[in-house]
């Protein structure tokens, strides 16, 4: 039997979201823009999804903009807001070196676009450190982005702190919540957050469809021109069907969130309890106490994290390197090496990650199956 | 009984498109990016999609980049172009007809500098090649001109002004060509095209999925960054359900756009002479020649009338047609295309747009008929009474 251990690359779409999604293909398949009856109730259908998702973050339904993914949504609010704070003097950004390559990316971009960007470090749990951050903000300092829980380790960022600071300097925040969403309590109203990035396909919805939370009079430059859909913010012909089961997968995941939390607890408490049986010899890259429950990335000294990776898969155990984008290449992981790790912990490292359908037995199984491959490869005589 | 005739605006999806669709969803959902066997999966399902629709255009695969619509794709084209090249010069050259998705990019691009040349057209909404030519400078980076018109239907010489533009090969040349794909012939490679977008939605695939074509080796600065997946031309999760389902309605539209779409001029031909000769004040927007017009897609005009009083007294009638596109159908202001085709205020707020699909049938297209037959002589005699 098969496990799927890589939900922090994707997730499969819950059977509820794709019941929900099914008849916006076929009976209602109307343009929202369309003025005549079948356009309006397809229009009624995205707002309700707005309403789902405004709901989840407890945000307003008009500070919700829905985009094709957590990578349109990263790109939008990252030179979005920094186009419009240039003209008000502010060129400088700042972000982690252990972001997503959305962020990061997009951060060089502005680099050549003329911006100013700052990366902060991180320390071996993969968190930034805030009087690193106080020293690294001034007043033209237009926009600080930090994630708020990490794809690869899992490491939860100092969020409110960050965000007090960048207050108390009027400076906007945004965060990347693509993986804490559905995780942590995302509340928009009682979190110093200006903007928020999350993403459908991670929280078991559909690929194809994201969401930008963005804060009251937060200056923001369109970048996808065209028709006035998404209150003239991101143009184009919205995704009905992906619009609407993103909705309803947001509406499960935040009503869901404690269980989801414990099955996944559950999950990595049966893993690390298997590896620490075995005796081989391992560790846990990431934070002790801060963290994602459902990303666990470990290391096997000696253990080549591809030869890993293969093994596993013929195993019928899927699981991860670094982020799925980054995995195809099988380069170091930029968030290991941000971390400044031994070298044998970096190359042979592993992330498992937890969700819809995995149980405590398949994470014990696939701890033993990554022994017994570890015991063969590397570690022998352990 | 419901007819809908709005499939410019969006098209109702196949059935065999929506079957791939949601198998998809269910059976591969693994990242094409993943080292594991679901990944692979994932990713020789995106690659199988790519070769599908390269053949649709006969274009190599690694032509085809995926993108969430045909709004990124104008978008991606034109940005991508105009930033990638800047060094070279900051002039484009671009219709007073387009797509909002290529306008209000020029515009913006305008604002940051760049200068744009709108090129007018003639009373049927055509721009004249030469006039392309004549506007071309050394600045000159990228000319823009969509192939068929979503509001009125008229072809542009996109293969005209693509075999000019090979005495310039420093000029790229981008076609919108949502609207005409799986209606009228399209051979990018042969007619000089570099860029060419498309949109699943309009040809009875899924909303969320385009796709942009990239002539092989050329670069473009990407206007989503982050991941390097579409090698590096698109970066984001690549939407494997939607893009499966695209290539199949690609293929089906190719298909089926072969047979379907002399009937559709048949009948559009068939209803036009029945309205005129039944109705008075009528105006016809566009060209209706065979080979000038979308077989699909028919603009009337009705001065003295609104659109939307017209579209409303049809929906009551069970009859779904649109005032202008729909991107823009909530604004007042009379159809920019209209208006560059020389049509007053009052002719323009008059318009409506009826538009078939590769799923009309014959007996929409006469229901639609006789329901305008009903309405508009109603509406004019509303209007002489209380109007004026
Ligand atoms: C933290 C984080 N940000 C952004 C993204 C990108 O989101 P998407 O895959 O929806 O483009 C991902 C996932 O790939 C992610 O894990
Ligand atoms: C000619 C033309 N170009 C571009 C678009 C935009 O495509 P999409 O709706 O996929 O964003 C449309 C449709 O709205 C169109 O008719």
């Amino acid at each position: 039997m098969a496990i799927y251990l890589d939900h922090a690359a994707t997730t499969p779409v819950h059977p509820e979201v794709r019941e929900a999604m099914l008849p916006y293909l076929d009976q209602y398949f109307g343009n929202p823009s369309s003025i005549h009856r079948y356009g309006r109730e397809i229009r009624q259908a995205v707002d309700r999804a707005r309403d789902q998702l405004a709901r989840g973050l407890n945000a307003d339904p008009s500070q919700i903009i829905f985009t094709s993914g957590g990578t349109e949504a990263d790109n939008l609010a990252l030179i979005g807001v920094a186009l419009a704070q240039k003209e008000r003097g502010r060129d400088h950004i700042i972000t982690s070196a252990a972001e997503h390559h959305a962020v990061l990316d997009t951060c060089h971009y502005l680099e050549r676009m003329g911006f100013r960007v700052t990366y902060l470090p991180v320390d071996a749990t993969g968190q930034i450190q805030l009087d690193v951050l106080r020293e690294a903000v001034s007043d033209r300092t237009a926009l600080i982005s930090i994630m708020y829980g990490n794809n690869e380790v899992g490491t939860l960022q100092p969020i409110r702190a960050i965000g007090e600071l960048a207050r108390e300097r009027g400076i906007l925040f945004h965060t990347d919540a693509v993986q804490a969403f559905g995780m942590e309590q995302l509340d928009v109203k009682e979190l110093p957050v200006d903007l928020v990035t999350v993403s459908s396909h991670k929280i078991n919805g559909p690929k194809g469809a994201g969401a930008l939370y963005i804060g009251r009079e937060v200056p923001l430059f369109p970048q996808m021109h065209g028709g006035q859909q998404e209150r003239r913010r991101r143009a184009g012909t919205e995704n009905v069907p992906g619009i609407v089961g993103f909705g309803k997968a947001a509406e499960l995941a935040v009503a869901n969130r404690k269980e989801h939390r414990e099955q996944t607890m559950a999950c990595r408490h049966a893993f690390l309890e298997e590896l620490e049986a075995s005796g081989i010899r391992y560790t846990v890259n990431g934070h002790p106490e801060h963290f994602l429950p459902h990303i666990l990335n470990v290391s096997f000294p000696g253990v080549e994290t591809e030869v890993m990776l293969m093994n596993m898969d013929l195993e019928g155990i899927a699981c991860a390197s670094g982020s799925a984008c980054t995995s195809g290449t099988l380069e170091v992981s930029h968030v290991l090496k941000a971390m400044q790790l031994p070298e044998d912990v970096t190359r042979s490292a592993i992330r498992f990650s937890f969700g819809l359908g995995n149980t405590g037995e398949q994470a014990a199984e696939a701890a033993r199956t990554a022994v017994q491959i570890a015991r063969r490869l590397g570690q022998k005589g352990i | 009984m419901m007819v809908y005739l709005d499939n410019s605006a969006t098209t109702r999806p196949d059935p065999e498109v929506i079957r791939v669709l949601s198998d998809v969803m269910e059976n591969i959902y693994g990242n094409p990016s993943s080292l594991h066997g679901l990944g692979g999966k994932a990713e020789r399902l995106v690659k199988q999609a790519r070769e599908a629709v390269a053949k649709t255009l006969g274009v190599s695969p690694k032509g085809i980049v995926f993108t969430s619509g045909g709004t990124e794709s104008n978008n991606a084209a034109i940005k991508g172009a105009a930033f990638q090249y800047q060094n070279r010069g900051r002039h484009l050259i671009t219709t007073e007809v387009e797509h909002a998705s290529v306008y209000e990019v020029c515009r913006q691009l305008q604002e940051l500098g760049w200068k744009v040349t709108f090129l007018p057209v003639d009373v049927q909404g055509r721009v004249r090649p030469e006039d392309v030519e004549k506007a071309l400078t050394s600045e000159t980076v990228l000319v823009s001109v969509m192939h068929v018109n979503n509001e009125v239907g008229t072809v542009q010489p996109v293969q005209a002004i693509g075999s000019l533009l090979q005495a310039y090969p420093k000029v790229l040349f981008h076609v919108d060509a949502v609207q005409s794909f799986g209606k009228i012939p399209l051979r990018p490679k042969e007619w000089g095209i570099d860029l060419l977008s498309l949109s699943g939605h309009k040809f009875h695939g899924p909303k969320g999925v385009g796709c942009l074509y990239i002539r092989e080796g050329l670069q473009l600065m990407p206007l989503l960054v982050g991941g390097g997946q579409e090698e590096g031309y698109r970066s984001g999760t690549q939407n494997v359900p939607g893009i499966a389902a695209f290539a199949k309605a690609a293929l089906l539209a190719a298909e089926k756009g072969k047979q379907h779409a002399p009937r559709l001029y048949q009948w559009k031909m068939e209803m036009l002479q029945k309205l005129q000769s039944k109705l008075s004040g009528m105006m016809v927007n566009g060209d209706l020649s065979r080979e000038g017009c979308a077989p699909h897609i028919l603009s009337l005009a009705f001065p003295g009338l609104k659109s939307e009083v017209i579209v409303h007294a049809l929906e009551e009638e069970g009859v779904f047609v649109s005032s202008k596109s729909a991107c823009s159908s909530k604004g007042e202001k009379p159809s920019r295309v209209l208006k560059a085709m020389g049509l007053s205020d009052e002719e323009a707020v008059g318009a409506i747009r009826i538009s078939m699909g590769l799923d009309t049938t014959q007996s929409d297209v006469e229901a639609c008929t006789d329901a305008l037959l009903r309405v508009i002589p109603q509406l004019q005699q509303v209007m002489k009474v209380h109007g004026s």
